[in-house]
């Protein structure tokens, strides 16, 4: 039996003698020399994904005015962002457009711009409009403000998205006769297509499907930065029905992230827009998994044959929430570009980046490598069960 | 000979009947794929024409003598790479095969070549990679 302990592996990478493999190089040292003698040689295996994450956003400390001011009311670049917190902070969300945004009303909506790109231009470290008005008070007489800022002049910026990094996700087809603009992207009539959104073999929490090593504290990679897992995530479901491997057969586990975002990249951070549905922001996620043990390994190396998604009707089953899917289909066929359902063949298209997720996979290994990251064992593991956290159920 | 390509006509020439020509005097094929042609209003033409070389050559010269532009086809939509984000959301999109993931690398090319320049790829690229140009 292999053992190893956090410290055990710290020693070995701040001594630069680490063995750190990606998630996608696992599956194969596993397939020619067993579980046993890669446990025995592998320390951390990386992983990585880099696709559309909606519950994303930041907080701001904005900085005070001379005089000063409670900001109640707060835009940037024209997106509004949450200002009902203390006088100078305020919270943005991915999905927020201007409100001069024409939206659907000359279905489907471009969305050009929103929140997700407010993001990427402040960590790309573009000027950014500050809007600012409040009713004024005796200890915050400032009722108004308008200044051009960027990240750096900011006190804090502080990436926090409340679900990332979905463990499992529908794929998306359209029964209807008409084209459907959804946040799963074009969806043409008949089937005329099919998209997906996880990474597949390298994808976080498909390589510790028990959430084993993931938990509050788990130092990862966030956007091209630093960051921490600080929760499980909104919507995290770990009751979902699982495959002999562990790993669930629909969208399951999720998780609430947090970074500096002061240290991030706009290659990892990227406002998206989808036609007729709204704004987006691609994030950028890491997480390394310690291999303390073979059952640790051995969930590593899970392929993309064995990891399933359900297919699911985007113009019944999921916005009237009917819970129905008409199939089952592997991340290798997903990834082939076509999958059969029923007697058809139907092109798949992804929404999450493949290539980004190893490009990411990959940099957490070098940053590994080089003895500057090191693991941290979480102060809890984030619920592998509803029955010890009070669950409601996922809408 | 075969070649698809971008038909620029200037104001005074839109009323010319000029597909009639390059086929009964040139003897040549031509597919419209595309076109925005109005009266007396400059115009653009998206064409495959085809036929034999030396024919094809005095088509395109005819078409230049009476003041129509041609330009060649991949300049019309411009796959900016360091907006491409390599997801993949286009290749289900692009009728004409020219957006295509190549596995196993899982990477986004644009063929140009390949392009019609339908602009379908153009709201359908959620990170806005696609441009188009003219």
């Amino acid at each position: 039996m292999i053992k190893k302990t956090y410290e055990e592996i710290n020693a070995k990478i701040r001594a630069g003698e680490a063995v750190v493999v990606t998630a996608e190089e696992v599956i194969s040292m596993v397939r020619e020399q067993g579980v046993e003698e890669t446990a025995a040689a592998v320390d951390v295996v990386t992983t990585g994904t880099f696709g559309p994450m909606c519950s994303s956003g930041a907080f701001f400390c904005l900085g005070h005015s001379k005089p000063r001011m409670k900001m109640s009311r707060v835009f940037l670049n024209g997106v509004e962002a949450y200002a009902g917190l203390a006088a100078v902070d305020a919270y943005l969300g991915a999905t927020q457009i201007p409100e001069t945004d024409p939206d659907n009303k000359n279905f489907p909506g471009e969305f050009n711009y929103g929140g997700g790109h407010v993001l990427e231009d402040l960590v790309a470290g573009k000027e950014v409009l500050l809007e600012a008005t409040a009713y004024g008070t005796d200890c915050y007489p400032k009722k108004k403000l308008e200044k051009m800022v960027r990240l750096e002049d900011l006190p804090q910026a502080t990436l926090y998205n409340p679900r990332n990094a979905y463990q499992n996700y529908n794929v998306a087809v359209n029964l209807s006769d008409r084209t459907l603009y959804t946040y799963m992207g074009i969806l043409k009539p008949n089937m005329g297509n099919a998209n997906y959104s996880t990474s597949g073999q390298l994808s976080p929490l498909f390589n510790d499907p028990l959430y084993r090593t993931i938990g509050m504290g788990t130092k990862i990679f966030l956007g091209g930065g630093v960051g921490y897992v600080s929760w499980q995530g909104t919507q995290h479901s770990p009751d979902a029905l699982r495959g002999e491997n562990g790993v669930p057969l629909t969208p399951a586990g999720t998780l609430a992230v947090i970074g500096d975002m002061k240290q991030m990249s706009s290659k990892w951070l990227r406002g998206v827009s989808f036609m007729g549905y709204g704004v987006s922001l691609m994030v950028g996620v890491g997480i390394p998994i310690p291999i303390l043990d073979e059952e640790i390994l051995k969930f590593t190396a899970v392929s993309d044959e064995e990891i399933f998604a359900p297919v699911v009707d985007y113009s019944e089953s999921y916005p009237q929430g009917l819970g129905e899917t008409i199939g089952q289909v592997s991340y290798a066929q997903l990834k082939s570009g076509e999958i059969s359902v029923g007697d058809r063949l139907i092109p798949t298209a992804p929404l999450s980046s493949y290539r980004g997720a190893r490009d990411i996979a990959i940099l957490l290994k070098e940053w590994i490598q080089e003895g500057e990251f090191l693991l941290t064992r979480p102060v809890f593991t984030i619920p592998a069960s509803s029955e010890k956290f009070n669950y409601k159920g996922a809408i | 000979m075969k070649q698809k390509m971008v038909l620029y006509f200037p104001s005074t020439t839109t009323e010319q009947p000029f597909t009639y020509y390059l086929i009964k005097d040139y003897n040549l094929m031509i597919n419209i794929l595309k076109a925005n042609i109005n009266p007396r209003k400059e115009g653009r033409a998206v064409v495959e024409i085809s036929g034999d070389k030396k024919d094809y050559l005095a088509g395109l010269e005819y078409l230049q003598s009476r003041g129509v532009k041609i330009f060649p086809l991949e300049q019309e939509i411009v796959w900016q790479e360091d907006r491409c984000t390599h997801c993949g959301a286009c290749v289900v999109i692009c009728p004409a095969g020219a957006l295509v993931l190549e596995r196993p690398e899982m990477e986004v090319k644009f063929l140009g070549e390949k392009c019609i320049v339908c602009e379908h790829c153009i709201k359908a690229c959620p990170s806005r990679a696609m441009e188009a140009r003219y």
